[in-house]
């Protein structure tokens, strides 16, 4: 028995550890201290230090600059491919050579680095659980992530410190942690639609043997598109609802980097909401007014239909590059958060005619199957055995900037492809080549991945030199490349400019600096939770006095001030105790607003949201107190 | 290393039992994946990594009828790399006259508008290509196989000329499928069809060389 490997899901909104219980053979998801098994993906830079996960969560709409989410939909990719969506995001990403950068925090780090941030988090839960070193994971990736997302992710492995063993692809691992009890023989399709990548694969499982017959989806498609779709249908909505308001104070809410944050928890939050319910109310305070919607089921499915609609190609797509029709499909799972909602299920349903498997947890089956995983690379499962496949086609640039395919998409990995090439000049040492991975016709239109100089040929005439260049796709779905000038049986040396990617030299500087601004010590993460909190508070009453402060006596709203200025002061120290105090004193010191807000909100005259924050901001408060509405 | 015949123990023939094949595969995939050679030497990993690249290769070159006689012509030529292929898409001598007309409608579809009249034709042409095309696999997989496999070894070099001749044919029954399909804007599924005759060039100065010239293998295995 090897030592141990957990499996890790990498995903764009939750990040999950999970191994395999030897007792029972079965996956299970590591919690953190306080029981919880999802880790957001979600980093926050403070002055103070780092904090990911729950406490980044809650500093979204306060620290929009500084905080990072979603980082996943920006590994392996350049300013390009990106430019398009960045305006969206509150942080500023930076153009750098090849892969994007951050601003935050006062510093820059790259898209793996974040990544990092939250593999080392998942690292440090799963040593806890053990009470041992953890150096060993296996991390998924979406099926249709191309090299450059791969290399990337594994780069995030090696700053945290962990040694990836294995990437799979996310969908094929779910069809692990389904096949190890729950599915039968026969050719399964997994539909993946996660917080921001959708993939499809279609499978034949057959005496323990996952082949993947073909896989294709869409790498930046999934749950965060939809809140942006509604997000941005909303704020349409509240301008022209209250357009006056607006004008008179000269808002701009597009620009307004908090409010954009807020909107698009509160966008998500009702997105959940109508998953289950036919229809939801919509509460969000604003400067002086709330803004109130009801929104229906079919309001919603209206705006999410084009992108559902968008998944449909895809397995499309993979059906027929698998030989396959619908109904030649066996059995249907979803996984993914996304797969929650009820007009995915029925698109998904129509398209194969049968109705989906979705008893596994689909926030956590990905995970269960990188476990699985993990266990058959220890040797402690031997009858189970994943086939995938590479989901891009891989070729070299020839004249015209055509691309000439070497290794075909749907190729079962690990895949070896052979070429010869020769000098086109007399003398010539030097022959470079362009890789790309993509399935369209012209280089220009595919991925580039890197380039490569073949050094060192001994100087002959033109076409002389015979050299043989082996591309090598590993288990991981990542290239390798060799090369030989057959006549001398020299190899031939080969210089690898990953086109989006970190050399090995960057990598190496990011696990030393990763050390330098190692994440904020225990001592530091409670100091910055506890300002977070104080700061919650301090918001939500800043607002409510703007609200409801004329309904007030001058005398309470003294003590209220007199309350929020000695937490303000108290916030700056570094004493936890004292901001404690000043918050909960300001937590009494409010009660009577809150009533007055509540009130109010019962009369209508202000929003039944402002006056449950209210409530809820009270940290801690009484079991009591949220039944007095 | 072994060629891809050897890989699954049998000899030079096109007639290949699917369901053995998948089996032999299976058995061959639990010896060699890289997963179960995990805690071995790096020596021996890099070994199940190339055996394994191997395997799945050879299973992708002989599930398929198609790629199968492709790889075939490749193995008696005597070339391990897809280079320098022969099988240049070549016209069939009893279409030319037809082929000629297509061309010139195509010309001329690309210069300019395409209107209903021409666009039917073409269409009814393209149909009518894909029938043909469709007509020539079934001549590979089958007869033209089967004379390969029946064919004593003075006869085999005929029966090998047939293949490819046949092969080349369809080649270009393929390329010209794909500008027709290009031409009436039908390109939307084309992008996915797998066909990558259409694609290959002829490497150049600036860009490293091809051995041999015409680059590529042709049809890539049809699914």
């Amino acid at each position: 028995m090897m030592s141990r490997i957990v499996g890790i899901d990498l995903g764009t909104t939750n990040s999950l550890v999970a191994y395999v219980d030897e007792r029972t053979g079965l996956p299970v998801v590591i919690p953190d201290g306080e029981g919880r098994r999802l880790l957001p993906s979600i980093v926050g830079f403070t002055p103070d230090g780092i904090v990911v996960g729950e406490a980044a969560r809650r500093q979204l709409a306060r620290r929009p600059a500084d905080t990072v989410y979603s980082v996943k939909r920006l590994m392996g990719r350049g300013w390009e491919d990106l430019k398009d969506e960045l305006r969206y995001f509150p942080f500023k990403v930076l153009a750098g050579e090849g892969v994007v950068k951050l601003a935050v925090g006062g510093r820059e780090v790259t898209p793996p680095e974040v990544s990092a941030i939250v593999l080392r988090a998942l690292k440090e839960r799963a040593e806890a659980h053990f009470g041992e070193p953890i150096e060993q994971a296996v991390v998924t990736v979406p099926a249709y992530f191309n090299d450059s997302q791969r290399q990337a992710t594994k780069d995030a492995g090696r700053i945290a410190g962990l040694d990836v063993v294995r990437i799979v692809n996310e969908p094929t691992a779910a069809s692990l942690a389904y096949g190890l009890h729950r599915l039968g023989q026969g050719v399964i399709a997994v539909y993946d639609l996660g917080g921001g990548t959708f993939d499809v694969s279609i499978l034949r499982v057959k005496d323990g043997i996952f082949e993947v017959l073909a896989t294709n989806g869409d790498t930046h498609l999934g749950g965060d598109d939809f809140d942006r779709v509604l997000m941005l249908w909303l704020l349409e909505d509240i301008q022209a609802r209250h357009h006056a308001q607006l004008d008179r104070d000269c808002i701009d809410l597009a620009r307004d980097n908090e409010f954009m944050q807020e909107l698009r928890l509160a966008a998500e939050a009702a997105k959940i909401r109508l998953s289950t319910e036919e229809r939801t109310t919509l509460t969000l305070p604003l400067a002086g007014f709330t803004y109130h919607r009801v929104i229906t089921r079919a309001e919603i499915e209206r705006l999410l239909e084009p992108l559902v609609a968008r998944t449909l190609g895809p397995c499309r797509k993979a059906l027929a590059d698998a030989g396959l029709t619908p109904a030649e499909i066996d059995q249907v799972v979803l996984v993914g958060g996304s797969t929650r909602v009820p007009l995915v299920r029925k698109r998904v349903q129509e398209l194969f005619a049968k109705t989906p498997h979705s008893q596994l947890n689909p926030d956590e089956v990905v995970a269960l199957g990188a476990a699985v995983q993990a266990q058959i690379l220890a040797g402690g499962i031997k009858d189970m055995l994943l086939l995938d496949v590479t989901p891009l086609s891989l070729g070299i640039e020839t004249l015209g900037g055509i691309v000439s395919v070497l290794i075909p998409r749907n190729t079962t990995i690990p895949t070896s492809a052979r070429e010869m090439y020769t000098t086109s000049v007399d003398g010539q040492t030097v022959v470079d080549m362009h890789v790309v991975q993509g399935e369209r016709e012209l280089v220009k239109d595919n991925r580039s991945l890197a380039r490569f100089e073949l050094r060192g040929i001994d100087p002959m005439p033109a076409g002389m030199p015979k050299i043989e260049v082996t591309f090598l796709i590993d288990a991981n779905g990542i290239l390798q490349v060799q090369a030989r000038e057959q006549r001398t049986g020299k190899a031939a040396s080969i210089e690898v400019k990953p086109t989006y990617g970190l050399t090995d030299a960057d990598v190496e500087r990011m696990v030393e600096d990763s050390f330098t601004y190692a994440e904020a010590d225990v001592e530091t993460r409670l100091l910055i939770e506890t300002r977070n909190e104080a700061d919650t508070v301090l918001t939500h009453v800043g607002r409510a006095l703007r609200q409801a402060g004329p309904l007030l006596e001058a005398g309470e709203r003294q003590t209220i001030e007199r309350a929020v200025a000695a937490l303000r002061e108290a916030r700056e120290g570094k004493d936890r105790d004292a901001i404690r105090e000043r918050t909960t004193d300001l937590n009494h010191a409010t009660e009577h607003l809150a009533e007055v807000m509540m009130d109010a909100a019962l009369k209508g005259a202000l929003g039944t949201r402002r006056a449950n924050e209210i409530m809820t901001s009270k940290a801690e408060a009484p079991p009591s107190s949220g039944d007095r509405r | 290393m072994s060629d891809f015949f050897e890989v699954f123990g049998l000899r030079r023939t096109l007639a290949i039992d699917g369901a053995a094949l998948q089996r032999r595969f299976y058995e061959l995939s639990r010896q060699w994946h890289p997963d179960f050679h995990q805690a071995a030497s790096a020596e021996a990993q890099a070994r199940a990594l190339q055996e394994s690249a191997h395997v799945n290769a050879a299973y992708r070159a002989l599930r398929d009828p198609l790629a199968r006689v492709e790889y075939l012509i490749r193995l008696e030529a005597g070339r391990a790399t897809k280079e320098g292929a022969t099988l240049k898409p070549k016209a069939p001598p009893a279409l030319l006259a037809e082929m000629f007309e297509i061309q010139e409608a195509l010309e001329e579809a690309k210069a300019g508008a395409l209107d209903e009249a021409a666009r039917a034709t073409l269409s009814a042409q393209r149909d009518a290509l894909q029938a043909r095309m469709s007509e020539t696999e079934v001549q590979i997989t089958g007869p033209l196989s089967q004379a390969w496999d029946a064919a004593a070894p003075t006869a085999r070099p005929a029966a090998l000329k047939a293949l490819e001749e046949a092969l080349a044919t369809r080649a270009y029954l393929r390329t010209v499928i794909d500008d027709l399909a290009n031409v009436l804007e039908e390109a939307g599924d084309n992008e996915t069809s797998g066909s990558e005759s259409s694609r290959d060039a002829t490497a150049s100065p600036g860009r490293p060389e091809r051995v041999g010239g015409m680059g590529g293998h042709i049809g890539a295995p049809h699914q």
